[in-house]
Protein backbone atom coordinates (compact mmCIF):
# COMPACT_ATOMS: atom_id res chain seq x y z
CA UNK A 1 0.00 0.00 0.00
CA UNK A 2 1.20 3.49 -0.84
CA UNK A 3 1.28 6.58 1.35
CA UNK A 4 -0.17 9.69 -0.26
CA UNK A 5 0.14 13.03 1.50
CA UNK A 6 -1.44 16.11 -0.02
CA UNK A 7 -1.20 19.73 1.11
CA UNK A 8 -0.33 18.82 4.69
CA UNK A 9 -0.15 21.81 7.03
CA UNK A 10 0.60 21.90 10.74
CA UNK A 11 0.95 24.97 12.91
CA UNK A 12 2.42 25.09 16.42
CA UNK A 13 2.07 28.36 18.37
CA UNK A 14 1.64 30.49 15.22
CA UNK A 15 4.66 28.81 13.58
CA UNK A 16 3.90 26.88 10.40
CA UNK A 17 6.01 23.76 10.89
CA UNK A 18 4.58 22.13 7.77
CA UNK A 19 3.26 24.31 4.97
CA UNK A 20 1.34 22.58 2.20
CA UNK A 21 3.57 19.50 2.04
CA UNK A 22 2.74 16.85 -0.58
CA UNK A 23 4.53 13.62 -1.35
CA UNK A 24 3.87 9.99 -2.24
CA UNK A 25 5.64 6.82 -1.16
CA UNK A 26 4.89 3.86 -3.40
CA UNK A 27 4.25 0.39 -1.99
CA UNK A 28 7.40 -1.25 -0.66
CA UNK A 29 9.48 1.91 -1.08
CA UNK A 30 11.63 3.54 1.56
CA UNK A 31 11.46 7.32 1.69
CA UNK A 32 13.99 9.24 3.76
CA UNK A 33 13.01 12.62 5.14
CA UNK A 34 15.98 14.81 5.92
CA UNK A 35 16.44 18.33 7.14
CA UNK A 36 17.76 20.34 10.05
CA UNK A 37 16.45 19.92 13.59
CA UNK A 38 13.04 21.50 14.04
CA UNK A 39 12.18 21.34 10.34
CA UNK A 40 9.08 19.20 10.95
CA UNK A 41 10.37 15.75 10.01
CA UNK A 42 9.16 13.99 13.14
CA UNK A 43 5.89 15.95 12.98
CA UNK A 44 5.13 14.24 9.66
CA UNK A 45 5.66 10.82 11.26
CA UNK A 46 3.51 11.72 14.26
CA UNK A 47 0.71 12.85 11.96
CA UNK A 48 0.98 9.70 9.86
CA UNK A 49 0.72 7.41 12.89
CA UNK A 50 -2.12 9.40 14.42
CA UNK A 51 -0.33 10.95 17.39
CA UNK A 52 -0.98 14.45 16.01
CA UNK A 53 -3.81 15.80 13.89
CA UNK A 54 -3.00 17.88 10.82
CA UNK A 55 -4.44 21.39 10.62
CA UNK A 56 -5.26 20.75 6.97
CA UNK A 57 -4.38 18.34 4.19
CA UNK A 58 -5.20 14.81 3.12
CA UNK A 59 -3.36 11.67 4.21
CA UNK A 60 -4.25 8.53 2.33
CA UNK A 61 -2.94 5.33 3.86
CA UNK A 62 -6.11 3.30 3.30
CA UNK A 63 -6.93 1.07 6.25
CA UNK A 64 -3.34 -0.12 6.60
CA UNK A 65 -1.71 -0.70 9.96
CA UNK A 66 1.07 1.75 10.88
CA UNK A 67 4.01 0.84 13.13
CA UNK A 68 6.63 3.23 14.40
CA UNK A 69 10.18 2.80 15.63
CA UNK A 70 10.90 5.65 18.03
CA UNK A 71 14.11 7.62 18.31
CA UNK A 72 14.87 6.36 21.83
CA UNK A 73 13.19 2.97 21.27
CA UNK A 74 10.30 3.78 23.69
CA UNK A 75 10.27 0.24 25.06
CA UNK A 76 8.00 -0.25 28.07
CA UNK A 77 10.59 -0.33 30.82
CA UNK A 78 8.40 -2.22 33.30
CA UNK A 79 7.95 -5.10 30.86
CA UNK A 80 10.51 -7.62 29.67
CA UNK A 81 11.39 -8.08 26.01
CA UNK A 82 8.77 -10.81 25.50
CA UNK A 83 5.97 -8.68 26.97
CA UNK A 84 7.15 -5.64 25.01
CA UNK A 85 7.01 -7.46 21.70
CA UNK A 86 3.79 -9.34 22.43
CA UNK A 87 2.13 -6.24 23.94
CA UNK A 88 -0.12 -5.51 20.96
CA UNK A 89 -1.00 -9.21 20.55
CA UNK A 90 -2.18 -9.36 24.16
CA UNK A 91 -3.78 -5.95 24.53
CA UNK A 92 -5.11 -4.92 21.14
CA UNK A 93 -8.80 -5.66 20.73
CA UNK A 94 -8.49 -7.18 17.26
CA UNK A 95 -5.83 -9.67 18.40
CA UNK A 96 -7.58 -10.77 21.62
CA UNK A 97 -8.06 -14.52 21.51
CA UNK A 98 -6.64 -14.75 18.00
CA UNK A 99 -3.46 -16.51 19.03
CA UNK A 100 -2.72 -19.20 21.62
CA UNK A 101 0.06 -18.68 24.16
CA UNK A 102 2.34 -20.98 22.17
CA UNK A 103 1.60 -19.12 18.93
CA UNK A 104 2.44 -15.81 20.58
CA UNK A 105 5.69 -17.31 21.88
CA UNK A 106 6.52 -18.46 18.35
CA UNK A 107 5.66 -15.07 16.82
CA UNK A 108 7.86 -13.27 19.36
CA UNK A 109 10.71 -15.72 18.80
CA UNK A 110 10.40 -15.24 15.03
CA UNK A 111 10.38 -11.44 15.36
CA UNK A 112 13.46 -11.55 17.57
CA UNK A 113 15.17 -13.88 15.09
CA UNK A 114 14.42 -11.42 12.29
CA UNK A 115 16.38 -8.75 14.15
CA UNK A 116 19.12 -11.17 15.21
CA UNK A 117 18.32 -11.28 18.92
CA UNK A 118 17.23 -14.81 19.79
CA UNK A 119 16.86 -15.86 23.41
CA UNK A 120 16.59 -12.48 25.14
CA UNK A 121 12.85 -12.71 25.91
CA UNK A 122 13.35 -12.50 29.67
CA UNK A 123 15.63 -9.47 29.68
CA UNK A 124 14.38 -6.01 30.61
CA UNK A 125 15.08 -2.94 28.44
CA UNK A 126 17.60 -1.51 30.94
CA UNK A 127 19.68 -4.67 30.56
CA UNK A 128 20.12 -4.08 26.81
CA UNK A 129 22.51 -1.83 24.88
CA UNK A 130 21.16 1.07 22.80
CA UNK A 131 21.52 -0.92 19.58
CA UNK A 132 19.75 -3.94 21.05
CA UNK A 133 16.92 -1.74 22.31
CA UNK A 134 16.50 -0.36 18.79
CA UNK A 135 16.34 -3.89 17.40
CA UNK A 136 13.77 -4.96 20.00
CA UNK A 137 11.83 -1.86 19.00
CA UNK A 138 12.00 -3.06 15.37
CA UNK A 139 10.78 -6.50 16.45
CA UNK A 140 7.88 -4.91 18.35
CA UNK A 141 6.98 -2.85 15.28
CA UNK A 142 6.77 -5.81 12.90
CA UNK A 143 4.90 -8.20 15.18
CA UNK A 144 1.50 -6.93 14.00
CA UNK A 145 2.54 -7.28 10.33
CA UNK A 146 2.08 -3.58 9.53
CA UNK A 147 1.72 -2.23 6.00
CA UNK A 148 3.66 0.91 6.95
CA UNK A 149 6.74 1.27 9.13
CA UNK A 150 7.88 4.71 10.27
CA UNK A 151 11.39 5.15 11.65
CA UNK A 152 12.21 8.23 13.73
CA UNK A 153 16.00 8.64 13.59
CA UNK A 154 16.63 4.89 13.92
CA UNK A 155 20.42 5.23 13.99
CA UNK A 156 20.68 8.30 16.22
CA UNK A 157 23.07 7.83 19.10
CA UNK A 158 24.51 4.57 17.79
CA UNK A 159 28.11 3.87 16.82
CA UNK A 160 28.80 3.45 13.07
CA UNK A 161 28.81 -0.35 13.20
CA UNK A 162 25.56 -0.54 15.18
CA UNK A 163 24.10 1.97 12.70
CA UNK A 164 25.04 -0.31 9.80
CA UNK A 165 23.36 -3.24 11.58
CA UNK A 166 20.13 -1.23 12.01
CA UNK A 167 20.29 -0.08 8.37
CA UNK A 168 20.62 -3.70 7.26
CA UNK A 169 17.58 -4.63 9.33
CA UNK A 170 15.55 -1.77 7.85
CA UNK A 171 16.27 -3.16 4.38
CA UNK A 172 15.65 -6.73 5.53
CA UNK A 173 12.31 -5.82 7.11
CA UNK A 174 11.25 -4.06 3.92
CA UNK A 175 12.14 -7.15 1.88
CA UNK A 176 10.43 -9.55 4.29
CA UNK A 177 7.29 -7.56 5.12
CA UNK A 178 6.96 -5.58 1.86
CA UNK A 179 6.02 -2.67 4.10
CA UNK A 180 6.13 0.90 2.84
CA UNK A 181 8.58 2.80 5.02
CA UNK A 182 9.49 6.36 5.91
CA UNK A 183 12.80 7.04 7.66
CA UNK A 184 13.54 10.34 9.36
CA UNK A 185 17.28 10.65 9.65
CA UNK A 186 20.29 12.93 9.65
CA UNK A 187 22.78 10.19 8.98
CA UNK A 188 24.21 10.09 5.45
CA UNK A 189 24.89 6.33 5.59
CA UNK A 190 21.24 5.66 6.44
CA UNK A 191 20.11 7.92 3.60
CA UNK A 192 22.40 6.40 0.98
CA UNK A 193 22.07 2.75 2.03
CA UNK A 194 18.36 2.53 2.86
CA UNK A 195 16.44 5.05 0.78
CA UNK A 196 14.75 4.71 -2.57
CA UNK A 197 13.71 8.36 -2.46
CA UNK A 198 14.69 11.37 -0.37
CA UNK A 199 12.86 14.58 0.44
CA UNK A 200 14.40 17.48 2.28
CA UNK A 201 12.44 19.88 4.48
CA UNK A 202 13.29 23.45 5.30
CA UNK A 203 11.08 26.16 6.77
CA UNK A 204 7.96 24.00 6.39
CA UNK A 205 8.52 23.32 2.68
CA UNK A 206 10.03 20.51 0.64
CA UNK A 207 13.17 22.00 -0.88
CA UNK A 208 14.47 18.83 -2.50
CA UNK A 209 13.02 15.61 -3.92
CA UNK A 210 15.06 12.93 -5.57
CA UNK A 211 17.11 9.80 -5.13
CA UNK A 212 20.05 9.47 -2.73
CA UNK A 213 22.34 9.89 -5.77
CA UNK A 214 20.62 13.18 -6.62
CA UNK A 215 21.19 14.32 -3.05
CA UNK A 216 24.91 13.57 -3.26
CA UNK A 217 25.22 15.26 -6.65
CA UNK A 218 24.82 18.55 -4.80
CA UNK A 219 23.39 20.57 -7.67
CA UNK A 220 20.75 21.95 -5.32
CA UNK A 221 21.97 24.69 -2.94
CA UNK A 222 19.97 23.21 -0.04
CA UNK A 223 21.37 19.69 -0.44
CA UNK A 224 24.83 21.11 -1.03
CA UNK A 225 24.69 22.90 2.31
CA UNK A 226 23.19 19.84 4.07
CA UNK A 227 25.72 17.34 2.71
CA UNK A 228 28.70 19.62 3.30
CA UNK A 229 27.37 20.57 6.77
CA UNK A 230 28.12 24.17 5.96
CA UNK A 231 26.85 27.22 7.80
CA UNK A 232 26.83 29.15 4.50
CA UNK A 233 23.90 28.57 2.24
CA UNK A 234 20.22 29.24 1.81
CA UNK A 235 19.28 27.57 5.10
CA UNK A 236 19.62 29.88 8.08
CA UNK A 237 19.72 28.04 11.36
CA UNK A 238 18.29 29.82 14.38
CA UNK A 239 20.26 29.32 17.57
CA UNK A 240 17.03 28.19 19.22
CA UNK A 241 16.87 25.18 16.88
CA UNK A 242 19.77 23.47 18.62
CA UNK B 1 10.65 65.63 22.99
CA UNK B 2 10.15 62.38 24.86
CA UNK B 3 8.20 59.66 23.11
CA UNK B 4 4.75 58.82 24.56
CA UNK B 5 4.71 55.27 25.95
CA UNK B 6 2.52 52.77 24.10
CA UNK B 7 -0.74 52.45 26.08
CA UNK B 8 -0.92 48.66 25.66
CA UNK B 9 2.64 48.16 26.95
CA UNK B 10 1.93 50.53 29.82
CA UNK B 11 -1.18 48.58 30.88
CA UNK B 12 0.73 45.31 30.69
CA UNK B 13 3.29 46.63 33.15
CA UNK B 14 0.76 47.53 35.84
CA UNK B 15 0.45 45.39 38.96
CA UNK B 16 -3.32 45.09 38.51
CA UNK B 17 -2.92 43.72 34.99
CA UNK B 18 -0.33 41.20 36.15
CA UNK B 19 -2.48 40.10 39.10
CA UNK B 20 -5.60 39.68 36.95
CA UNK B 21 -3.61 37.92 34.22
CA UNK B 22 -2.08 35.47 36.71
CA UNK B 23 -5.48 34.81 38.29
CA UNK B 24 -7.04 34.14 34.90
CA UNK B 25 -4.17 31.81 34.04
CA UNK B 26 -4.77 29.86 37.27
CA UNK B 27 -8.48 29.69 36.49
CA UNK B 28 -7.78 28.51 32.96
CA UNK B 29 -5.37 25.88 34.24
CA UNK B 30 -7.90 24.76 36.86
CA UNK B 31 -10.74 24.30 34.39
CA UNK B 32 -8.45 22.66 31.82
CA UNK B 33 -7.15 20.13 34.36
CA UNK B 34 -10.65 19.53 35.74
CA UNK B 35 -11.97 18.98 32.23
CA UNK B 36 -9.21 16.53 31.37
CA UNK B 37 -9.73 14.55 34.58
CA UNK B 38 -13.50 14.41 33.93
CA UNK B 39 -12.96 13.26 30.35
CA UNK B 40 -10.57 10.54 31.51
CA UNK B 41 -13.05 9.40 34.16
CA UNK B 42 -15.62 8.94 31.39
CA UNK B 43 -13.09 6.97 29.32
CA UNK B 44 -12.23 4.77 32.31
CA UNK B 45 -15.92 4.11 33.04
CA UNK B 46 -16.50 3.31 29.38
CA UNK B 47 -13.82 0.60 29.42
CA UNK B 48 -14.94 -0.64 32.83
CA UNK B 49 -18.57 -1.09 31.86
CA UNK B 50 -17.62 -2.75 28.59
CA UNK B 51 -15.56 -5.20 30.74
CA UNK B 52 -12.30 -4.47 28.94
CA UNK B 53 -10.40 -4.97 32.17
CA UNK B 54 -6.84 -6.23 32.35
CA UNK B 55 -7.11 -8.27 35.56
CA UNK B 56 -3.38 -8.99 35.70
CA UNK B 57 -2.73 -5.25 35.81
CA UNK B 58 -5.52 -4.71 38.36
CA UNK B 59 -3.97 -7.31 40.68
CA UNK B 60 -0.50 -5.84 40.23
CA UNK B 61 -1.70 -2.30 40.92
CA UNK B 62 -3.84 -3.47 43.86
CA UNK B 63 -0.82 -5.11 45.39
CA UNK B 64 1.16 -1.90 45.03
CA UNK B 65 -1.71 0.22 46.31
CA UNK B 66 -2.47 -1.82 49.42
CA UNK B 67 0.73 -3.60 50.37
CA UNK B 68 3.28 -0.89 49.60
CA UNK B 69 1.28 1.83 51.31
CA UNK B 70 0.38 -0.15 54.42
CA UNK B 71 3.42 0.56 56.65
CA UNK B 72 3.23 4.33 56.19
CA UNK B 73 -0.58 4.41 56.43
CA UNK B 74 -0.66 2.36 59.62
CA UNK B 75 2.13 4.44 61.14
CA UNK B 76 0.45 7.77 60.40
CA UNK B 77 -3.04 6.74 61.50
CA UNK B 78 -1.88 5.03 64.68
CA UNK B 79 0.36 7.98 65.60
CA UNK B 80 -2.59 10.31 65.11
CA UNK B 81 -4.75 8.09 67.31
CA UNK B 82 -2.04 8.03 69.98
CA UNK B 83 -1.78 11.85 69.94
CA UNK B 84 -5.57 12.16 70.09
CA UNK B 85 -5.95 9.71 72.98
CA UNK B 86 -2.99 11.22 74.83
CA UNK B 87 -4.67 14.62 74.85
CA UNK B 88 -8.31 13.71 75.42
CA UNK B 89 -8.10 10.77 77.86
CA UNK B 90 -6.79 12.69 80.96
CA UNK B 91 -9.18 15.57 80.26
CA UNK B 92 -12.19 13.24 79.87
CA UNK B 93 -11.32 11.47 83.14
CA UNK B 94 -11.09 14.85 84.89
CA UNK B 95 -14.54 15.79 83.56
CA UNK B 96 -16.01 12.44 84.60
CA UNK B 97 -16.37 11.14 81.09
CA UNK B 98 -14.01 8.19 81.13
CA UNK B 99 -16.78 5.95 79.77
CA UNK B 100 -16.83 7.99 76.57
CA UNK B 101 -13.14 7.98 75.66
CA UNK B 102 -13.44 4.93 73.39
CA UNK B 103 -16.53 6.40 71.75
CA UNK B 104 -14.80 9.69 71.03
CA UNK B 105 -11.64 8.08 69.64
CA UNK B 106 -13.58 5.56 67.55
CA UNK B 107 -15.99 8.11 66.11
CA UNK B 108 -13.15 10.49 65.24
CA UNK B 109 -11.16 7.70 63.65
CA UNK B 110 -14.03 6.13 61.69
CA UNK B 111 -15.76 9.29 60.56
CA UNK B 112 -12.77 11.47 59.83
CA UNK B 113 -9.17 10.92 60.91
CA UNK B 114 -8.72 7.30 59.78
CA UNK B 115 -9.94 8.02 56.27
CA UNK B 116 -8.38 11.40 55.67
CA UNK B 117 -4.99 10.51 57.17
CA UNK B 118 -4.92 7.28 55.15
CA UNK B 119 -5.75 9.37 52.10
CA UNK B 120 -2.84 11.72 52.77
CA UNK B 121 -0.49 8.75 53.30
CA UNK B 122 -1.68 7.08 50.08
CA UNK B 123 -1.25 10.31 48.11
CA UNK B 124 2.32 10.75 49.27
CA UNK B 125 3.20 7.09 48.78
CA UNK B 126 1.12 5.83 45.83
CA UNK B 127 -0.30 8.92 44.14
CA UNK B 128 3.11 10.50 43.66
CA UNK B 129 4.50 7.18 42.43
CA UNK B 130 1.68 6.74 39.90
CA UNK B 131 2.06 10.31 38.66
CA UNK B 132 5.83 10.09 38.22
CA UNK B 133 5.56 6.67 36.56
CA UNK B 134 3.09 7.88 33.93
CA UNK B 135 4.97 11.16 33.51
CA UNK B 136 8.18 9.24 32.82
CA UNK B 137 6.32 7.05 30.35
CA UNK B 138 5.04 10.20 28.66
CA UNK B 139 8.41 11.95 28.34
CA UNK B 140 10.15 8.78 27.14
CA UNK B 141 7.48 8.31 24.43
CA UNK B 142 6.24 5.03 25.94
CA UNK B 143 2.66 6.36 25.96
CA UNK B 144 3.06 7.45 22.32
CA UNK B 145 4.29 3.93 21.53
CA UNK B 146 1.22 2.51 23.25
CA UNK B 147 -1.05 4.73 21.15
CA UNK B 148 0.74 3.72 17.95
CA UNK B 149 0.25 0.06 18.91
CA UNK B 150 -3.47 0.97 19.14
CA UNK B 151 -3.74 0.13 22.83
CA UNK B 152 -5.61 2.77 24.79
CA UNK B 153 -3.61 4.15 27.74
CA UNK B 154 -6.95 4.77 29.48
CA UNK B 155 -7.66 1.06 29.30
CA UNK B 156 -4.17 -0.23 30.04
CA UNK B 157 -2.83 2.40 32.47
CA UNK B 158 -5.76 4.32 33.96
CA UNK B 159 -8.43 1.67 34.49
CA UNK B 160 -6.32 -0.81 36.53
CA UNK B 161 -5.01 2.00 38.73
CA UNK B 162 -8.41 3.57 39.35
CA UNK B 163 -9.99 0.16 40.03
CA UNK B 164 -7.13 -0.78 42.36
CA UNK B 165 -7.60 2.48 44.28
CA UNK B 166 -11.35 2.07 44.46
CA UNK B 167 -11.17 -1.54 45.67
CA UNK B 168 -8.11 -1.48 47.93
CA UNK B 169 -8.48 1.85 49.72
CA UNK B 170 -11.39 0.61 51.92
CA UNK B 171 -9.25 -2.36 53.04
CA UNK B 172 -6.35 -0.09 53.91
CA UNK B 173 -8.63 2.32 55.76
CA UNK B 174 -10.39 -0.44 57.73
CA UNK B 175 -7.05 -1.85 58.80
CA UNK B 176 -5.59 1.57 59.61
CA UNK B 177 -8.69 2.64 61.56
CA UNK B 178 -8.75 -0.61 63.54
CA UNK B 179 -5.10 -0.23 64.43
CA UNK B 180 -5.78 3.43 65.25
CA UNK B 181 -8.62 2.56 67.64
CA UNK B 182 -6.48 -0.12 69.33
CA UNK B 183 -3.44 2.14 69.74
CA UNK B 184 -5.76 4.92 70.91
CA UNK B 185 -7.07 2.57 73.60
CA UNK B 186 -3.60 1.58 74.71
CA UNK B 187 -2.57 5.23 74.91
CA UNK B 188 -5.71 6.10 76.89
CA UNK B 189 -4.82 3.41 79.46
CA UNK B 190 -1.28 4.75 79.71
CA UNK B 191 -2.16 8.44 79.93
CA UNK B 192 -5.21 8.22 82.23
CA UNK B 193 -5.20 6.12 85.40
CA UNK B 194 -8.78 4.94 85.69
CA UNK B 195 -9.30 3.85 82.09
CA UNK B 196 -9.44 0.06 81.63
CA UNK B 197 -9.38 -1.88 78.37
CA UNK B 198 -12.91 -3.21 78.99
CA UNK B 199 -14.21 0.27 79.70
CA UNK B 200 -12.57 1.60 76.51
CA UNK B 201 -13.81 -1.22 74.23
CA UNK B 202 -17.34 -1.05 75.66
CA UNK B 203 -17.54 2.67 75.00
CA UNK B 204 -16.28 2.19 71.41
CA UNK B 205 -19.51 0.35 70.55
CA UNK B 206 -21.76 2.78 72.37
CA UNK B 207 -21.85 5.42 69.67
CA UNK B 208 -20.48 3.68 66.62
CA UNK B 209 -23.08 2.44 64.16
CA UNK B 210 -22.89 0.29 61.06
CA UNK B 211 -23.95 3.38 59.09
CA UNK B 212 -20.70 5.13 60.11
CA UNK B 213 -18.68 2.17 58.90
CA UNK B 214 -20.60 2.04 55.61
CA UNK B 215 -20.00 5.74 55.02
CA UNK B 216 -16.32 5.25 55.85
CA UNK B 217 -16.06 2.42 53.31
CA UNK B 218 -17.81 4.42 50.60
CA UNK B 219 -15.76 7.53 51.30
CA UNK B 220 -12.48 5.62 51.28
CA UNK B 221 -13.39 3.94 47.97
CA UNK B 222 -14.08 7.37 46.47
CA UNK B 223 -10.77 8.66 47.87
CA UNK B 224 -8.86 5.71 46.40
CA UNK B 225 -10.38 6.00 42.94
CA UNK B 226 -10.00 9.76 42.97
CA UNK B 227 -6.33 9.69 44.02
CA UNK B 228 -5.47 7.20 41.27
CA UNK B 229 -7.44 9.07 38.62
CA UNK B 230 -5.94 12.48 39.45
CA UNK B 231 -2.40 11.14 39.84
CA UNK B 232 -2.56 9.19 36.58
CA UNK B 233 -4.11 12.14 34.76
CA UNK B 234 -1.49 14.63 35.95
CA UNK B 235 1.30 12.21 35.06
CA UNK B 236 -0.23 11.59 31.64
CA UNK B 237 -0.07 15.31 30.81
CA UNK B 238 3.63 15.68 31.68
CA UNK B 239 5.87 17.35 29.14
CA UNK B 240 9.49 18.32 28.81
CA UNK B 241 11.77 15.84 30.52
CA UNK B 242 12.84 15.59 34.16
CA UNK B 243 11.44 19.00 35.06
CA UNK B 244 8.10 18.03 33.53
CA UNK B 245 8.01 14.85 35.61
CA UNK B 246 8.62 16.91 38.76
CA UNK B 247 5.92 19.44 37.89
CA UNK B 248 3.41 16.68 37.08
CA UNK B 249 4.11 14.87 40.35
CA UNK B 250 3.72 18.05 42.41
CA UNK B 251 0.49 18.88 40.60
CA UNK B 252 -0.84 15.37 41.22
CA UNK B 253 -0.13 15.59 44.95
CA UNK B 254 -1.65 19.08 45.33
CA UNK B 255 -4.75 18.24 43.29
CA UNK B 256 -5.26 14.95 45.15
CA UNK B 257 -4.96 16.66 48.56
CA UNK B 258 -7.49 19.32 47.60
CA UNK B 259 -9.81 16.79 45.96
CA UNK B 260 -10.03 14.46 48.95
CA UNK B 261 -10.68 17.38 51.32
CA UNK B 262 -13.51 18.54 49.02
CA UNK B 263 -14.93 15.00 48.81
CA UNK B 264 -14.66 14.78 52.59
CA UNK B 265 -16.67 18.01 52.93
CA UNK B 266 -19.31 16.69 50.53
CA UNK B 267 -19.64 13.47 52.56
CA UNK B 268 -19.82 15.39 55.84
CA UNK B 269 -22.58 17.64 54.51
CA UNK B 270 -24.45 14.77 52.85
CA UNK B 271 -24.43 12.38 55.79
CA UNK B 272 -23.82 14.30 59.02
CA UNK B 273 -25.19 17.82 58.48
Amino acid sequence: MAIKVQNLTKVFDDKKVLDNISFTVEEGEILSIVGFSGSGKSTILKILCGLLSPDSGIIDIGDGDVAMVFQYSALFDSLNVFDNISFALHERKEFKGKYTKQEIKDIVAKSLKTVGLEGIEDKFPHELSGGMQKRVSLARAIVTKPQFILYDEPTAGLDPVASTVIEDYILRLRDETKATSIVVTHQMSTITRCSDKVIMLYDGHIVFRGTPDDLLRQDNPYTRQFVSASLDGPMKIAASSF
Amino acid sequence: MSKMPDLQSYIKETVTYKAVYTLLQYLYDFFETFGKISYRLVEVLKYMFSFQINFKQVIEQSSRFAVDSLPITLSIVSMTAIILAMQIAPEMVKQGGKDYIGLLVALTMVREIGVIMSGFAIISMIGSSQASELATMRVTEQIDAMNVLKVSPFKYLFLPRVLAGFIMMPFVVVLATTVGIITGGLMSMISAKDVTWLCYVTSVWQGLYIRDINIMLLKSACFGGCISLISSSCGYDAAGGAKGVGIATTKAVVWSFVAIVIIDCIFAVAFYF
